[in-house]
């Protein structure tokens, strides 16, 4: 670890902007390391959202009145905020959705009805979280298409050589996330992406667990469909992206039909509106998107990339530390990784480990992460995993492998 | 540590290290698989009959050391027991791990079983007691397989 790296990232004051940080649990201070399911929001993204619902709230898109434009206004700041941080051309672009599966199944439904037909196949990695599988098998069950399974290795990588022969012809879609949320292999989104384009196929990815980690441009990876959640990246639940390339968008069916997204309406013939609109149905979760507008602010305003380096750093401690514990496996060893570190101790089951850490305040996650494919693939039913945001610490770290001592105790 | 103390007691931890009829019923009359799928717990409960009293009851799969224990107990109380029996112990362990009777005050045929009485204060750990119950309560009313949600 490089002292300055450390120096130019002031985690104590990070911490103070975050309430929950500074409570309690079963008696002890709260070591969340559970970020990898949800993030916590900031108190500026909190007074945004209770500032909106107290003062500025009337529905979007509609009203002549002053609260319904002001409404609007601020919607439509979000999305251009939303625009900026992931930079995409326009923001017409930027889909709000409820998070990340509804973007898969958005971009899966409308897409395929459009674009896959008999025979067609879609490509899925291993890794993927079951929110960017089951879409994908529904859909080609509907359109008689097949999805393949993209394979990893033991350390948790994309076999970049089975992708490639793996496209050709057929190939309708990529689906690979950015991070894996099971094992935290940081995947090659962008060669990947160059790869299936030179056989005029589409990525879809899932970015859930890298927006909130590191810095994105999907024009730089140039990605076809990116998408995310807002509550993985401090903002509110209920509220999430998906972009999408307007050459695709523009030429998909609506996902959901209704009020908002149409341009005239008779039983004689119904015409939709642009996009975005045309894939927002229905009132949208007006709090949650301006919420995600005030979480992108908050982040803008420090130093993201100083705090990927300080995250990154303290995944490096974390995966040391547990390393030296002679009982625990440490599941997913990729040379790329972020913030998630899965791990299982021999001989105790995830969910024992999960609920002794509870009791000493430290919240991880147990489980199979839905990714059962991941599961299966390293044999273990379920693992333990601490994921790390940039407002945890080096003490919280050495909290987390005392307390991975004291299980081993209990069932010594 | 205390609450933890009440939930991982040394009999629940001893019956992980080394479950009893932890092995399968080669001529079982009644079988079912039992899984909690938001945590991957997997068992199957085998049941011989004798008569309408459980002759021998097994199980094997994989959990966590709350469900293994649970799972192994359980084989050892209801060995012998009718088949009303069985459901009757069922009913009051499920009351148990609910909170709905007082293990300190009301009567019941529970006797070791009360060491599971600590997992009322882990909601999240409800399941993972239960979920053999379920199971043998699927086998012996013959269902196939139960799912915990």
């Amino acid at each position: 670890m490089k002292p300055k790296e450390m120096k130019s990232w002031d985690v104590e004051k990070v911490r103070k902007d975050f309430p929950v940080l500074q409570r309690e649990v079963n008696g002890k201070p709260l070591v969340y390391l559970d970020n990898a399911a949800s993030a916590h929001v900031p108190q500026v993204v909190i007074d945004r959202g209770s500032k909106y619902l107290a003062e500025e709230h009337s529905n979007v898109h509609r009203g002549v009145h002053y609260l319904s434009q002001h409404a609007t206004n601020a919607f439509e700041a979000a999305r251009e905020k939303v625009k900026r941080f992931i930079n995409a051309r326009e923001s017409a672009e930027c889909i709000f959705v409820r998070g990340c599966t509804e973007g898969v199944n958005l971009v899966a439904s409308s897409y395929g009805r459009r674009f896959i037909n008999e025979g067609d196949e879609i490509l899925v990695t291993q890794m993927e979280h079951h929110s960017n599988i089951v879409p994908w098998q529904a859909i080609a069950e509907e359109r008689g298409a097949r999805v393949r399974m993209v394979p990893i290795n033991t350390r948790g990588e994309i076999i970049i050589e089975e992708y490639e022969a793996m496209l050709n012809e057929r190939t309708r879609m990529v689906a690979v996330s950015h991070v894996s949320n099971s094992l935290g292999t940081v995947n090659p989104v962008k060669e990947m992406t160059a790869t299936a384009h030179k056989f005029g196929v589409p990525v879809c990815v899932d970015a859930a667990q890298s927006v909130p980690h590191f810095p994105v441009d999907v024009q730089d990876l140039d990605a076809d469909f990116f998408v995310f959640s807002g509550h993985k990246m401090f903002a509110p639940t209920g509220s999430g992206v998906a972009y999408g390339k307007r050459e695709w968008l523009d030429k998909m069916p609506p996902y959901q039909t209704g009020g908002g997204m149409i341009r005239t309406v008779s039983f004689e013939k119904t015409t939709y509106a642009p996009i975005p609109e045309k894939f927002e149905a229905g009132t949208p979760a007006i709090a949650a998107a301006i919420g995600l507008g005030a979480a992108i602010d908050y982040i803008n305003g420090l130093d993201f990339k100083a705090a990927a380096e300080y995250e990154h750093s303290l995944l490096e401690y974390a995966t040391e530390r547990l390393a030296d514990i002679p009982e625990v496996t440490i599941i997913g060893t990729a040379a790329e990784k972020a913030s998630v570190l899965s791990f299982t101790i021999e001989g105790i089951h995830p969910h024992d480990i999960g609920t002794i850490l509870d009791q000493q305040g430290i919240a991880i996650r147990a489980g199979h992460h839905c990714a059962q494919p991941v599961m299966n693939f390293f044999d273990v039913p379920a693992t333990a995993r601490a994921s790390f945001a940039f407002y945890n610490t080096r003490e919280e770290v050495d909290k987390l492998a005392d307390a991975i001592q004291k299980v081993i105790e209990v069932f010594a | 540590m205390s609450e933890l103390n009440e939930l991982y007691q040394e009999t629940i931890l001893e019956h992980n290290k080394n479950p009893r009829n932890f092995r399968e019923i080669d001529d079982a009359d009644k079988k079912a698989f039992g899984n909690n799928p938001l945590c991957g717990d997997a068992l199957q409960v085998f049941v011989k009959m004798d008569g309408d009293t459980v002759g021998d009851v097994a199980f094997k799969g994989s959990g966590c050391a709350i469900s293994k224990a649970s799972a192994s107990m359980m084989t050892q109380a209801v060995k012998g027991k009718t088949r009303d029996e069985a459901d009757e112990l069922f009913d009051e362990f499920h009351k148990m791990v609910t909170g709905e009777i007082d293990i300190e005050s009301d009567d019941t045929q529970l006797g070791k079983l009360r060491v599971f009485a600590g997992v009322l204060e882990f909601p999240a750990r409800v399941k993972c007691a239960s979920l053999s119950w379920h199971t043998l309560n699927a086998a012996l009313h013959e269902k196939e397989e139960i799912s915990t949600e």
